[in-house]
């Protein structure tokens, strides 16, 4: 029995340790936000956070986890109320197929949780690790700028860049 | 916003809950739904005498596409799919409009063998044509139906009528909502469509040509279930697949007692060479796969062409040549200059980010497949045919997958849940495809080669135009079984059916082979090659890609050749207007008459009509190349489209910026790599596709609009020029001309270097 | 005279003596760009800056090819490497060929100074002129980069130019590379590149102290990268050699052209750049190459049982493996052409675990578009102290060798100045 927090709740998992965290969010708790893309730690379809950190979940032995804090796309709002990050992405409609949007938008909330103001270099290099295959990169990178900006307006005190 | 509400959310999910009693309730609900509804029944699809517009040609009955409940609910039927196209927020636009109802009150259904329309394939760019035309007269007739109604109630002609907020209005504000009028009979029971459609006049839009916000985008951003990988069914197990190590490969034996003991494992599948394994937990199945594997030995074939060779292998191997164009000059003309250049393209993937994923459930002696295949109905066909099943024992249910751009493994991941369910009565399988799986197995878009050759005259006039291209098919869909994978593996194993290829105007390896440009003399001829050693199919824009990648960097080469800017060379054998207008939008957009060239820089310009009856798209490009590394990356993308009556122009935007970074993936990295054994791109290491470090700085797209114009298919206008346009940019960055895609680090260094 | 000018005389002379030689001008040469040279040359000088690997560390990470700016950090500070474009003002467009061969095979610049040895002079002294011409030619065709190189950073008493005379007076030994007539033409082409453009001592040697290549330890092993900081181990390649088997001089050739031997190991951190220069250069050299060090690596033995450790292998680093690693790592042959078996790796087999604990945090990330082999690195996913638990696995599991001391702390280590890069 493995005891891991995800988004604030404490769960007791009956599973194989050596589980990736991936099929564990998936099946066992039902969450639909990361997704299998290659298993491999490639592609960041499964990016969620640890421990503020963006971690691919397909390569994560929930052995590793007890301890520490999880965080999927779902703890950061819902489709009635999403958060500013997820209104941004919404608003510059940055989706085709959008299997790796999720992925995407933890890979930028962990960026944004540290850097209020990243340059667009800044931006692009950090979300290198994640693909697209539709091709709505531009997209990504716009809605990722305007969550940054979403994000200041909410929370006045956000770190500045460097701090 | 009212327009991104929870019914429109609603619109969006699919046909499945969650509970095992709201299941048994949905699907219990829809078969009573469609037997007991004396309008509910399916008309058995007739050709009807006078064409009728869109998809009703096929599918005449009006209530197969749209009805109305007594509540004021409206569901509209479409027999296309979302593939993150938008294609399910458009419909709802145009439906909506016509209709004259809030686009919230749209209840969309899409494809699904037990109660949508048969329009084939979501592919071809077609859906808009097919299926929003249909729709779109569907409920532009619905509505005149309401208003005769209306007119009844109210004692007003129907003249004086309008159809507005989902209800009949009169000029005095009176009104009768759309439910009331439903409330003792359907009003398009029975009904069968006409040819013609009172439409509403599009000065009048207020949906159509808007860029409503798409109806699926919050629920994929906030976890909700979006995707066939999403569906949880009470008692599900899940599978895996063990795939042969190459093409052909037979299973010679396989030592399964270990794995029947690990934990979790329920049974393993094995018919003939095809061999499955499913458990009660993902990561269980994952482990026992990897075990079954090690414990399978294989006889191999081998027996892939040479990799240098893989393009004289096209040559050389035996072909149907079909003349696809043969125009003659009424006078010969002279011909004082002959330019000549061969292009090459290798097998390309489509790579989609979610691999391959269905889930099968036999119950009650139906098998119910979900599935992200683009076409339902054919694949209903090649499951029958692989199962020895009646189809009307079958459904298939499209639900989304991930991007798949074309025939991947969608239909593939379907034949084998199909199969592991037969072999597990009552129970849900779920087979999700490794990445290495999807990688390997997938079917290719196909290695082509293309010669051109052309005549001027003294003046620099293309007098004389040849131009032929060699391929393999592009289309091994469905509806055989042989074109599933796992019934070639099967101990009865079905033989893939031989190729064939795509009949004009839409074509398959000559797709887009004719020029849009009004040479007076011009030969088009398709070396159609049958023998296919490497698994190929439909990619996004099928030949189209290579095609105009081909002519439009030839177009180039012969401007340089007489001296004449390239887009002006263009323009004098365009006459169609709508082909100017993008030219020109794109061009100026993109400041190509006052460019100066920096060092390491260069611009290219590229126009194709798609198909040369779908979207009209130019796009200008600047690229950067450093000469030492090799490195090339497309610096902006500036470009025009025209696809009739835009319904959603920021869906349109969507589709090209996703089209021109798609293709400027194709064509500076991808390549399949082989050997004579088989595949080796098993993963993004051994197959590079584009990521966030080479995107350009900017990728701007004009919308040309012409409001009431006929739809013309969009999504896969882009690819093409895009290519062409990064070749002639490389050309003028460095002088040097590329031929072979795709134009890896290693040619440009290389090319540039000698 | 008065007595300034004779304190400043005085002080001119023993300036001079530091320097040690007074007879150096700076170049009067006019700029090298009106030349015009033959496609040739130009092209031979192209495959020697290849094998010279002079691209990486001329070129930083933003920057353009060959403009310099690359932070090497070394014990004395840290350097930047210079623009070796030919730009007139910032790069190297005044010098004439005699001051590029001055450079090269004396370690002086055009104005007359010694240059650190960080530009690795000791070996580029062994070129000959034919081949430095080629160089010359290559490099003064590129294209010109105006950009200016950050001051180097050096503690004292390194940051004083003049003090480079001391050392090499101590350690440098100028002049062309002489074949050894009892050896094969092969191996003296190997021999010259190897001592020579390739430079490969210049990792893979311990230095002393004041950062000397140690002669008598020649490739027995050294740092890249960091330099004693917490650096790669550039693996000896000599008697000391780790391998688990004895490199074939076939097997070297593959590694060295395509990045990986599937009895040793995949190229990764440093040597991933030098292999993709490699991968281009003339066949046959890179196979001479591979004969000289194939013939300085001893028989390897099997590990004997005195070598062998009696602790079990971490249970938590059991466990890490299976679900983070097996995914790749148990099933070779599916993934990028197949992951090389771990305990073969010459990394897992080395005296320490810098180099496991570098590829375990960094994983392996091929350049923008190229093919190659691709590997997550974990720094996000685990704690120093699941690493340092995988690592022990692995060591104990796969290479079946005593284990490693000091992981803990280098893992840390090694985080740290991945962060602060």
């Amino acid at each position: 029995m493995i005891t891991l927090e995800v988004n604030g709740r404490t769960h007791d998992v009956d599973a194989d340790p050596a589980t990736p965290l991936l099929y564990v969010l998936r099946d066992h708790l039902a969450l639909n936000g990361a997704k299998f893309g290659c298993g491999l730690g490639q592609c960041g379809a499964c990016t969620v956070l640890v421990d503020g950190e963006a971690t691919f979940s397909c390569i994560t032995p929930i052995s590793v986890l007890p301890g520490r804090i999880v965080r999927t796309i779902e703890s950061l709002g819902t489709a009635a109320e999403p958060g500013p990050l997820q209104r941004a992405f919404i608003a510059e409609q940055a989706a085709q197929c959008g299997y790796c949007i999720a992925g995407m938008v933890m890979r930028a909330q962990a960026l944004l949780e540290k850097n209020a103001t990243p340059s667009d270099a800044e931006i692009r290099r950090h979300m290198a690790p994640n693909l697209c295959r539709c091709g709505t990169h531009m997209r990504i990178l716009r809605a990722v700028r305007r969550g940054a900006d979403e994000m200041r307006a909410a929370t006045p005190g956000l770190k500045r860049a460097g701090s | 916003m009212s327009l991104t509400d929870r019914r429109a959310g609603a619109a969006s999910a699919p046909s499945i809950r969650v509970s095992r009693r709201g299941f048994l309730t949905a699907s219990g609900a829809l078969i009573v739904y469609f037997s007991l509804q004396p309008w509910a029944r399916l008309e058995a699809q007739q050709p009807s005498a006078a064409k009728l517009p869109g998809s009703l040609d096929r599918q005449p009955s009006l209530d197969a596409w749209i009805r109305l409940d007594a509540d004021g609910t409206v569901t509209v039927f479409t027999g296309k799919a979302e593939l993150g196209q938008g294609i399910k927020t458009a419909l709802i636009q145009i439906a909506a409009e016509q209709l004259g109802i809030d686009p919230a009150g749209i209840h969309l259904v899409t494809a699904d063998t037990s109660g949508t329309p048969d329009e084939g394939f979501t592919a071809g760019s077609r859906s808009l044509t097919d299926s929003g035309t249909a729709i779109m007269h569907a409920s532009a007739q619905l509505r005149e139906l309401l208003i005769a109604r209306g007119a009844e109630r109210l004692g007003v002609v129907a003249e004086r009528l309008q159809a507005r907020d989902g209800a009949v209005v009169t000029e005095d504000g009176r009104r009768v909502m759309f439910g009331e009028l439903a409330a003792t009979s359907a009003p398009a029971a029975g009904a069968r469509a006409s040819p013609e459609s009172k439409l509403k006049d599009p000065q009048r839009y207020t949906l159509m040509g808007q860029s409503m916000a798409r109806v699926d985008i919050p629920a994929k951003l906030t976890g909700g279930a979006a995707y066939v990988q999403d569906l949880r069914l009470p008692g599900m197990l899940h599978a895996r697949v063990i795939r042969p190590p190459s093409y052909g490969a037979r299973l010679a034996a396989v030592k399964t007692d270990a794995v029947e003991k690990m934990p979790g494992v329920v049974k393993i599948v094995r018919d003939g060479s095809f061999l499955g394994v499913a458990a009660e937990r993902e990561y269980q199945a994952i482990l026992a796969m990897r075990t079954l594997a090690e414990r399978a030995t294989w006889e191999e074939r081998g027996g892939l062409p040479e990799p240098s060779r893989l393009h004289d292998f096209l040559r050389e191997t035996p072909s149907n040549t079909m003349n696809d164009l043969e125009r003659k000059a009424p006078t010969a003309a002279s011909i004082a200059r002959t330019v000549e250049a061969t292009y090459t393209r290798p097998y390309q993937m489509h790579a989609a980010i979610g691999p391959s994923c269905a889930v099968a459930w036999l119950k009650d002696g139906t098998l119910t497949v979900w599935t992200h295949s683009q076409g339902v109905y054919p694949l209903r066909k090649a499951l029958s045919e692989m199962l020895r099943m009646p189809e009307d024992r079958l459904r298939c249910v499209h639900v989304e997958g991930s991007g798949c751009y074309g025939h991947n493994g969608a239909e593939d991941a379907a034949a084998d849940a199909a199969l592991l369910a037969r072999a597990l009565p009552d129970r849900p399988v779920r087979v999700q495809w490794m990445r290495q799986q999807e990688h390997g197995w997938e079917p290719y878009g196909p290695a082509m080669l293309t010669q051109a050759k052309a005549g001027l005259d003294a003046t620099g006039a293309i007098v004389d135009w040849q131009y032929e291209v060699w391929s393999n098919t592009h289309s091994t869909r469905p509806p055989r079984a042989g074109n599933l994978l796992a019934a070639q593996y099967l101990a009865q194993a079905f033989a893939p059916p031989p190729p064939q290829p795509l009949p004009l105007p839409e074509g398959g390896g000559d797709r887009n082979a004719i020029p849009l440009y009004n040479f007076a003399s011009a030969r088009v001829i398709h070396h159609f090659v049958p023998a296919m050693p490497v698994r190929v199919s439909a990619l996004r824009g099928l030949g189209a890609y290579m095609n105009v990648f081909s002519i439009e960097s030839f177009m180039d080469e012969l401007a340089a050749v007489a001296k004449v800017d390239p887009i002006e060379l263009r323009l004098r054998y365009l006459d169609d207007p709508r082909a100017r207008d993008v030219i020109d939008a794109a061009a100026t957009h993109f400041g190509w008459s006052n460019y100066s060239r920096a060092r390491g820089r260069g611009r290219g310009f590229a126009f194709a009509r798609y198909k040369n009856l779908a979207a009209y798209f130019a796009v200008a490009v600047e690229v950067s190349v450093e000469r030492d590394t090799g490195r090339a990356r497309l610096v902006r993308a500036v470009a025009a489209v025209d696809s009739g009556q835009p319904v959603n122009p920021d869906g349109i935007r969507n589709q090209i910026e996703g089209g021109i970074v798609q293709s400027m993936s194709w064509t500076l990295y991808e390549a399949v790599g082989f050997d004579s054994k088989g595949i080796t791109s098993s993963d993004w290491g051994s197959y590079p596709i584009a990521r966030f470090t080479e995107m350009p700085d900017t990728v701007e797209v004009q919308v040309i609009s012409r409001p009431g114009a006929p739809f013309l298919g969009t999504g896969e206008a882009a690819q093409g020029p895009t290519a062409a346009a990064i070749a002639n940019a490389l050309f003028d960055a460095t002088g040097v001309r590329l031929r072979e895609l795709p134009f890896t680090r290693e040619r440009i260094k290389a090319s540039v270097a000698t | 005279m008065n007595v300034r000018t004779t304190l400043a005389g005085a002080l001119l002379l023993s300036a001079l003596a530091l320097t040690g030689s007074a007879d150096r001008p700076a170049s009067a040469a006019g700029a090298a760009t009106e030349h015009a040279f033959d496609r040739g040359l130009v092209a031979r000088g192209r495959s020697l800056a290849a094998l010279g690997n002079c691209i990486t560390c001329h070129t930083s990470e933003e920057g353009k090819p060959f403009a310099g700016a690359r932070a090497l950090s070394t014990p004395f500070g840290t350097i930047y490497s210079t623009n070796i474009t030919p730009d007139l003002e910032t790069g190297i467009g005044r010098w004439s060929e005699v001051d590029f061969r001055r450079a090269m095979h004396q370690g002086i610049d055009a104005r007359g100074r010694d240059l650190y040895p960080a530009f690795p002079y000791d070996h580029f002294t062994r070129v000959t002129d034919d081949d430095v011409a080629a160089l010359y030619a290559y490099l003064m065709t590129r294209d010109p980069e105006r950009a200016e190189v950050p001051p180097n950073r050096l503690s004292f008493p390194a940051s004083l130019r003049s003090t480079i005379g001391i050392w090499k007076a101590a350690y440098f030994r100028p002049g062309v590379y002489r074949p050894d007539t009892s050896r094969s033409a092969e191996w003296n082409r190997g021999a010259y590149l190897v001592e020579g453009l390739g430079h490969c001592g210049a990792c893979h040697t311990p230095r002393n102290a004041l950062g000397a290549e140690m002669s008598d330890r020649a490739l027995e092993g050294g740092e890249a990268e960091g330099w004693q900081a917490e650096g790669w181990q550039a693996t000896a390649l000599a008697r000391d050699s780790p391998a688990r088997t004895r490199w074939t001089a076939d097997q070297l050739y593959i590694y060295l052209r395509h990045g990986r031997d599937a009895q040793h190991g995949t190229a990764a951190g440093p040597m991933a750049e030098v292999t993709h220069n490699l991968a281009n250069v003339d066949e046959a050299d890179v196979r001479a190459i591979a004969v000289y060090i194939a013939a300085r690596m001893p028989e390897r033995s099997p590990p004997t049982e005195a070598n062998k450790r009696s602790e079990p292998a971490s249970a938590d680093g059991e466990v890490i493996f299976a679900g983070a690693c097996a995914a790749c790592h148990e099933t070779p042959g599916t993934i990028s052409g197949g992951t090389v078996a771990l305990g073969l790796t010459t990394s897992l087999n080395a005296p320490d675990a810098r180099n496991v604990i570098h590829v375990i945090l960094e994983g392996l990330k091929p350049e923008s578009g190229d093919k190659g082999p691709m590997m997550p690195g974990f720094a996000a996913e685990f704690t120093d102290k699941q690493v340092a638990a995988l690592v022990d696995y692995l060591r104990t599991q796969f290479a079946d060798r005593p284990a490693w001391n000091d992981v803990p702390r280098q893992v840390a280590a090694i985080r740290r100045s991945k962060e602060q890069q």
